[in-house]
């Protein structure tokens, strides 16, 4: 490749050599040999162990694939090993998973077992696992994550960090395949969800509480006001002439739920806070149609402080939730089937959740999450309402 | 430069395919070049004790992993790299900042990017360029992985090179949407990226902005019995087809495709794409009866052996596979499993359990669900399921006609950052089955209306509406 301030590039003759639409590399040449052979033709699978797949192959033929879990903000040196690792067993082919994961695959099942063994021998300085395997069958598998403070300007909350120490907590269940049905984590840093947030088992969200701070300067000068106004769910702002004659806006702090799209069109309303910012849960959300239908995650946990650097109550709180469905939920059930199956009063109770009035919807579709049934279960959170009504 | 028309031949398999040596930046030297003495008493510029704290614990550290790539870029020195060889420890001391203060230490936006091209680059700049100069400018390339994110080490470790020698060395593997991300590179060095990546390494950059986004792909054939159709194949066609309209936005917003070969949706398209293909069959679940028969021995392990963490007991196949049904269309008899096909919904639960003796159909194609989207700004939407079924057959020029059905439609009606979900919902699903020329059918709800305000066309009513009032007092007096 070339060398140099501008390599190839001139930038007297912009239009010279430019290579434009060539897409991607073709995947065909990636693909390990026992793949490109059997494409198509596989006839089951079965994980061997945690972190060992086998596929076999109409003819016979087995792939056997190894698992293992990746940071997903990964240093160039650290794929280099990856590298070191692919070319010393499986003829140097790896691949990245959907979870950012990473899977190395060969047609010899010792070679796997040798492989799995030496990932697992591989550590940091500092003592994390380098390349832990597992993430198979029914465990707890990488977290789907965002940029946080690593590199984004509207996040609530950081997410490599968050992730890291609930991906510590939950480190057991990455190894192991111990849960009733696969139980998916992920992690958005603001509310724009970029990922798997609005459709995972269990869901963390990075939420703001405080309506943004107007820089009524920027907001003439560098936004599109239109753009702003529009950008509002909640029809909360409104343009207005400050009286020093600056074009600008208002934002009505009683209308404003803080989702900070406002921010994302413009640089004038922003709002991230130490202390208003923090991290709500979800949970209850799946994307297979296996036995039910999709589901979105739902608000289960309005607000928890960012502590940082090891959040511990958010950990807490999702351990909490992740051994009440264990030891709760029958086999298949995936989180917010149990939850569905027992009644949502019933979830709270189980996972020793507060309910409070966050949690009942008010945006335009409210009416449909309602209770419009006398079919409910008794918990302590209807005796309170009872007691608070005057009847007991 | 690259071997004319031979750009993109990483194939190992292949006469005079391109290997790592054939353009490598870094000799073998630079690459190995700190010891693990060296690496445990390093200390990078900028003291991080709460970061530090996220070195402990058994998960991979991300902080471990970027104090590496910190010093094996001091190591390298300045002379042999392209930005600031201290970026990474910069990276550090800004995330160790945010760690204190609690709010992010990034301006808001930024737009950068390469000539002839709308997107891609996401610009960003740090709001404390005097604490943290070497991370000033950090913006991020997108850059357009292959399906199924399937890699020779030859290719990985090229773009290795140019993520270190022109950028941070820092990588996210990869976005959500499917991405390999360069993350941390000057404006300068925008263009030569962009060079070195067409020229040397084959490999377009990916879509940002108000364009078709970059698409992806679950395994599907190359690894998966459930794959109903070629997954990557699609998403590759696809991708090729539209690359205009992933380079240049010309949409009212972003637009995604993605493509999971059966309804377990390994790459969430029906919660994550505008256009999600999702493989599905016609014809019956092939069974041997032999292997439930096997199963139901408990010969093999169910669910794929992904049980086995836990003691669920001996398989049952009538609790576990004929109840759950959700359907109710299968019976077991003791001997013999049988489906009532007609049926079944293909929800893929009893293929999960026991995927030894239950195998998709063999006449498959795809179904077509169109609006998913995250919240912002209506709400999230999943996908509405549009078109039931569909082959699926290379090129797949049928597809691509029906998504530039969709995009026309988008592109004439859309308001500004109105995602297709969205305009969906202000124009109704009646609007879209119109435009896409597909006559309405029942598996588009999940229940009919319950409110009766139903609109009817003109036409569809004898007489019309042009309504003479004395015709109707000629039968009925004030």
């Amino acid at each position: 490749m070339s060398k140099g301030r501008l390599g190839y590039y001139n930038p007297e003759k912009k239009q010279e050599g430019r290579i434009t639409d060539i897409g991607p590399s073709h995947y065909g040449q990636f693909l390990p040999p026992v793949l490109r052979k059997n494409y198509g033709n596989w006839a089951s699978h079965r994980v061997l162990e945690p972190g060992i797949l086998m596929h076999v192959s109409e003819t016979g033929d087995k792939a056997y694939t190894v698992r293992c879990g990746g940071a997903r903000i990964m240093s160039v040196e650290h794929i280099r090993e990856l590298c070191d690792i692919a070319d010393k067993y499986c003829n140097g082919y790896l691949r990245w998973t959907t979870r950012n994961n990473v899977e190395f695959i060969t047609d010899k099942e010792d070679t796997a077992r040798a492989l799995k063994k030496d990932l697992d021998s591989r550590k940091f300085i500092a003592g994390s696992f380098k390349f832990p395997t597992g993430g198979t069958g029914n465990s707890i598998t990488n977290i789907v994550h965002t940029q946080g403070w690593l590199h984004c300007h509207t996040p609530a909350t950081d997410a490599s960090g968050l992730v890291k120490a609930v991906a510590d907590a939950l480190f057991d269940d990455f190894k192991t395949m111990r849960m009733p049905a696969k139980l998916r984590v992920s992690m958005a840093c603001c509310l724009n969800m970029c990922g798997a947030v609005h459709c995972s088992d269990i869901a963390l969200l990075g939420y703001h509480r405080k309506p943004p701070a107007i820089d009524n300067d920027a907001v003439g000068k560098a936004c599109e006001i239109p753009l702003v106004v529009a950008a509002c769910p909640l029809y909360a702002i409104k343009p207005i002439t400050t009286e020093d004659g600056k074009k600008s806006v208002s934002v009505n702090v009683e209308k404003c739920m803080y989702c900070g799209n406002c921010y994302t069109m413009c640089m004038g309303l922003p709002l991230a806070d130490k202390e208003g910012d923090g991290v709500a849960i979800l949970a209850g959300g799946k994307i297979s149609n296996r036995l039910s239908q999709p589901k979105f995650s739902k608000v289960v946990v309005p607000w928890l402080p960012n502590e940082m650097p090891r959040w511990p109550t958010v950990v807490k709180t999702v351990q909490q939730i992740v051994e009440a469905y264990a030891k709760d939920a029958k086999k298949y059930e995936r989180l917010g089937d149990w939850a569905e199956r027992i009644g949502w009063e019933r979830f709270f109770e189980k996972c020793g959740l507060e309910f409070s009035w966050h949690l009942l919807d008010d945006y335009r579709l409210a009416y449909d999450t309602f209770r419009t049934s006398t079919q409910f279960k008794y918990t302590e959170h209807a005796w309170a309402v009872s007691k608070a009504a005057g009847g007991m | 430069m690259g071997i004319p028309g031979k750009e993109k031949l990483w194939d190992k398999e292949e006469k005079e395919h391109r290997k790592y040596d054939d353009v490598r930046i870094f000799a073998d030297k630079d690459l190995k070049n700190y010891t693990e003495d060296e690496l445990k008493a390093f200390k990078p510029k900028h003291a991080t004790p709460m970061l530090d704290e996220l070195e402990k614990g058994p998960w991979p550290s991300f902080v471990s992993d970027l104090k590496r790539e910190a010093l094996h870029r001091k190591k390298l020195g300045q002379d042999n790299l392209l930005i600031p060889a201290d970026a990474v420890e910069d990276l550090l001391g800004v995330v160790e900042l945010s760690y204190k203060e609690g709010e992010t230490h990034w301006k808001h936006g930024g737009i950068v990017g390469v000539l002839g091209y709308g997107g891609g680059v996401i610009g960003r700049y740090c709001d404390q360029q005097q604490m943290f100069p070497s991370v000033a400018h950090f913006h991020t390339v997108r850059v357009n992985q292959p399906g199924a994110k399937f890699y020779s080490t030859d290719y990985m470790r090229a773009f290795c090179d140019i993520c270190e020698y022109r950028g941070s060395g820092i990588t996210n593997m990869h976005g959500s949407t499917g991405d390999m991300v360069m993350l941390g590179t000057t404006t300068e060095q925008l263009e030569p990226i962009f060079f070195d990546l067409t020229h040397d390494l084959g490999n377009d950059i990916g879509g940002s902005g108000s364009n078709l986004r970059t698409p992806s792909d679950c395994i599907g054939p190359a690894r998966c019995e459930f794959a109903c159709y070629d997954t990557l194949s699609m998403c590759y066609e696809m991708t090729m087809a539209f690359q205009d309209e992933l380079h240049r936005p010309a949409f009212p917003y972003k637009f995604k495709f993605k493509f999971d070969g059966c309804s377990n949706c390994c790459v969430a398209s029906i919660a994550r794409s505008d256009m999600a293909f999702i493989g599905t069959w016609k014809d019956d679940i092939r069974i041997n009866q032999e292997a439930v028969q096997a199963y139901v021995a408990d010969k093999i392990p169910r669910d794929g052996g992904g049980m086995t963490g836990a003691n669920w007991g001996p398989f049952d196949i009538k609790s576990e596979i004929i109840d759950l049904c959700p359907t109710g269309c299968m019976t077991w008899d003791g001997k013999k499993l049988s489906i009532n096909n007609a049926e079944c919904t293909r929800c893929m639960h009893c293929i999960n359990a026991m995927p030894e003796a239950l195998r998709v159909g063999k006449d498959s194609g795809v179904s077509i669900l169109l609006g998913a989207k995250a919240p912002i700004l209506e709400g999230a939407q999943m996908s509405v399921l549009t078109v039931p079924f569909m082959y699926a057959k290379h090129p797949f020029e049928s597809q691509q006609a029906l998504a530039r059905k969709v995009h026309d439609w988008w592109i004439e009606e859309g308001k500004n950052r109105e995602r297709l979900g969205e305009l969906i919902q202000r124009m109704g699903l009646k609007t879209l089955i119109e435009v896409l020329g597909i006559p309405a059918m029942p598996q588009m709800v999940k229940e009919p209306r319950s409110n009766p305000y139903v609109f009817f066309k003109e036409s569809e009513v004898p007489g019309g509406w042009a309504r003479n009032i004395d015709d109707y007092r000629s039968r009925h007096p004030k």
